[in-house]
């Protein structure tokens, strides 16, 4: 009972099979498998191992490297529209990314985490959240700041509370307010033609506001089409709903991201900020407006569903992003900023392991026991 | 038609393919048997032979006074080698009574009973008593005391348990489509000792034969069980889960499917009901699955008891030079074999025998909180924090998120993406709580 030991112990030898004369010859010639078997095992032995002796097929890397593969359309289409710039930013954030990971590696004298692909993960996702104008040394430091405190001084991958990539933003966004909120103007859009490929080398220099800040500080109203492909100033990968769609839906159909985060988080923003639309028009925006503008869509199908940093339980997960919803309408309409996806997880992010305590599901059969009492 | 199940739970590879088709083969009683004085829940018997003795198939060899206890009955007509300690399929090494057989088979058969319809109640509890019948699914509890309730208890409702939900196993399967008649038999003289009226067999729908099969045989004999075809899902075998699949009663925490009138038993266990009752053959042998790609030509095997492994895996012509790992039992919950001189007991379903092809070695990753563990699991517990309780040694939590409702089927280490031994921990977590609770009472005496 109390041997819970995982690395399977040698065992007595099993009887070959009579006719197996000839198979000392292939033995030396099979390929050696995983490291611990060429440690404890000869090819005579068996694993003795405690129960299941089956596994799924998902692994912690496989769920990583899905998320990135998700995210791919927008950071595509954010090459199209920002150019090199954004493929600068988004190469030194991974890059930075991993060094840093490396670096605690070793310092912590742990195993080596960087081929899991949460740093790489957590780079792209930093950069994806930055301006492409943003400067390359801020990127840098950004996701280093992302590993080493949102990640590593908890103790490593699924130890921290908060999202890594948002506290590197954080960051950023106490280090540099200027900067970051410096907007570049897709290139097609700033010229007014959608298929222009020749300005894609002057993406640097055409700045212009979100749709979020131009509503904010001087109240201008942005159409919903650009809107939905992109063809808006923003960060990196925030401004194509459509293509954040595409990989969000592949990671719900997955179940690599929980369904319930993405519908109570967006969905709470609707009729929250529809409510206060139907009593005053004038004064406040569209709710469609409010949904498709900002980071909403990357943060709800992709921060927000951190796995590490959302509740387990059904309940709490509800709680969660509805409350996420609330914190992001309160900050848009009332708050000083023009966004606030980014607080509004890192806020809910902090309540994860109360609301994990509350929302304990009721055991198989605990509820005819205390109607019993 | 909608299929009946539980919630929760999930759907690995049932590899049932190997054996499927196999027809039951009777394996020769071999040679040497060795049986473990205990093969059941409760009080181990004590052994009624000595060195020497000679035996007769189906004596009484070992046996307790307690009432929760099966006795042990000689498998092969022989010589008492010696009563030692050999290794057991459960792990360790425990004693066994080493039967010889001498060349003979004469079989020592219990007491006749006429007409199981008019024979008292008492005396066919007895009777499976004496024939040393256990739940068979793998839980080996007693079979005469599931069917004695207490008095306090109505029972309105019995469930035949063909579901067998662990993947590569067909013991059950086959068991159904070539023996149902004496399935059947075995049911309705279950329910005649409980005196219930309601019956129903619940089988998963991976098994159209044998689905086809016993209904045929119901509707001809003129049985009034009801069939319950169920959806495909582990650990639907699972009592629990089958009483709610089937019925869509809850058993309440810490309480048995008697508290919600219910009793379940599984197809092996109806069988030698029957074979008792009508044969007065005692439980000498049972049908067991030889499987898995590690093995040459796979089986299902009517093997005494006290069969060593190694002599199934010679009629199944030995196992492959790759294989990689033998388990006794489903892979959900089957224990690794470590020896293949370890015996057939009551409670074993299969051997399986596996390549490294299809069970991997797999890295441990910290847990990043998925909840593809809360997903799974039947019991809807948080098998995550459980585990880390038991880790931790934290018995306070560990009884608010009731580890004792674990049923340890291991849906929660399949599904982790991070490959933790959750079972383990929470197994270690139970300990932990019974530690505490021990000394808790120990304080208050």
């Amino acid at each position: 009972m109390t041997d819970i030991k995982q690395t399977p112990q040698e065992n007595e030898a099993i009887k070959p099979a009579p006719d197996s004369g000839k198979a000392v010859a292939s033995e030396e010639a099979k390929p050696k498998k995983a490291p611990r078997s060429r440690l404890f095992r000869s090819e005579r032995m068996t694993i003795v191992e405690p129960a299941p002796h089956a596994k799924g097929k998902n692994s912690v890397p496989r769920i990583m490297y899905t998320v990135i593969l998700a995210l791919l359309p927008a950071v595509v289409l954010s090459l199209f529209l920002f150019g090199t710039r954004a493929m600068v930013t988004i190469m030194v954030a991974v890059f930075a990314a991993m060094v840093a990971e490396y670096v605690c590696n070793r310092i912590m004298k742990s195993p080596v985490t960087i081929d899991d692909g949460s740093a790489i993960l957590t780079g792209l996702l930093l950069a994806l959240t930055l301006p492409p104008s943003f400067p390359v040394a801020g990127t840098a430091l950004g996701a280093v700041v992302a590993i080493v405190f949102g990640k590593q001084v908890f103790g490593g991958l699924g130890a921290n509370i908060f999202n890594p990539a948002l506290i590197g933003r954080a960051f950023l966004q106490a280090s540099f307010p200027v900067k970051i909120t410096t907007w570049s103007m897709p290139a097609f859009a700033a010229k007014g033609v959608y298929f222009d490929m020749a300005t894609k080398n002057a993406v640097d220099g055409i700045s212009g506001a979100t749709p979020l800040g131009l509503l904010k500080f001087e109240h201008i109203g942005t159409q919903l089409k650009p809107l939905l492909f992109g063809n808006i100033g923003g960060c990196i990968g925030e401004t194509s709903a459509i293509a954040l769609l595409i990989g969000g839906i592949l990671l719900l159909i997955l179940k690599y991201a929980d369904w319930r985060i993405p519908l109570s988080y967006i969905g709470t923003v609707f009729v929250f900020s529809g409510a206060l639309w139907l009593i005053n028009p004038e004064l406040y925006p569209n709710p469609l407006f409010m949904v498709l503008s900002g980071g909403l869509i990357l943060g709800a199908f992709f921060m927000a569903t951190d796995m590490v940093t959302s509740p387990v339980t059904p309940l709490g997960t509800w709680i969660y992003g509805v409350g996420m919803g609330v914190v992001l309408v309160v900050i848009r309409i009332w708050g000083g900023l023009p966004e606030g996806v980014m607080y509004s997880i890192l806020f809910m992010n902090g309540l994860v392991p109360l609301l994990n305590r509350w929302t304990r599901p009721r055991y198989f059969g605990e509820i005819q026991e205390e109607k019993k009492k | 038609m909608k299929l009946s199940t539980f919630k929760k739970g999930l759907h690995p590879e049932d590899y049932k393919y190997f054996s499927r088709n196999q027809a039951i083969e009777t394996l020769p009683p071999p040679d040497d048997v060795y049986l473990p004085l205990q093969q059941h829940i409760g009080a181990p018997c004590v052994p009624l032979v000595k060195k020497g003795d000679r035996v007769k198939t189906g004596q009484i060899i070992a046996n307790s006074e307690a009432y929760v206890s099966a006795p042990v009955h000689a498998t092969v007509t022989g010589i008492v080698k010696d009563i030692e300690k050999y290794y057991h399929p459960l792990g360790m090494r425990e004693t066994m009574i080493h039967i010889q057989r001498d060349g003979e088979d004469e079989w020592d058969y219990l007491e006749k009973i006429r007409d199981w319809k008019w024979t008292p109640k008492e005396q066919l509890l007895k009777t499976i008593r004496d024939a040393g019948i256990v739940g068979l699914g793998g839980a080996t509890f007693p079979t005469h005391v599931k069917l004695n309730p207490p008095d306090d208890k109505p029972i309105d409702s019995f469930i035949l348990n063909g579901v067998e939900c662990e993947p590569y196993l067909t013991a059950d399967d086959r068991l159904m489509i070539e023996q149902a008649d004496k399935i059947l038999l075995g049911m309705a003289i279950m329910m005649h000792i409980l005196d219930v009226q309601k019956g129903y067999i619940g089988i998963e729908n991976n098994k159209p034969e044998a689905i086809a099969r016993m209904q045929k045989r119901v509707v001809e004999l003129g049985y009034p069980f009801k069939m319950v075809p169920l959806k495909v899902k582990y650990p639907q075998g699972a009592e629990k889960m089958l009483i709610y699949s089937v019925l869509k009663r809850k058993v309440p925490a810490g309480k048995l499917p008697l508290d919600v009138g219910v009793v379940v038993n599984n197809v092996a266990t109806a069988f030698a009901v029957a074979e008792a009752v009508c044969e007065a053959k005692p439980l000498i042998r049972r049908v067991i699955t030889v499987t898995g790609d590690g093995v040459t030509q796979p089986k299902n095997l009517m093997a005494r008891l006290g069969t060593p492994f190694k002599e199934l895996f010679n009629a199944c012509g030995n196992v492959k030079d790759n294989v990689h790992r033998i388990f006794m039992g489903g892979p959900m919950m089957g224990m690794t074999q470590y020896h293949l001189e370890s015996p057939v007991i009551k409670g074993s379903s299969g051997i399986v025998a596996v390549s490294g092809d299809l069970v991997e070695e797999l890295l441990t990753f910290p847990c990043i909180h998925c909840g593809a563990c809360v997903k799974a699991c039947p019991m809807n517990l948080l098998p995550l924090r459980i585990s880390k309780f038991g880790q931790r040694g934290m018995p306070e939590q560990l009884e608010e998120y009731g580890v004792t409702n674990c049923i340890e089927c291991g849906s929660c280490a399949f599904a982790c993406p991070a490959n933790i031994p959750l079972v383990q921990w929470i197994k270690v977590g139970k300990l932990r709580l019974r530690e505490h609770q021990a000394k808790l009472a120990k304080e208050k005496a």
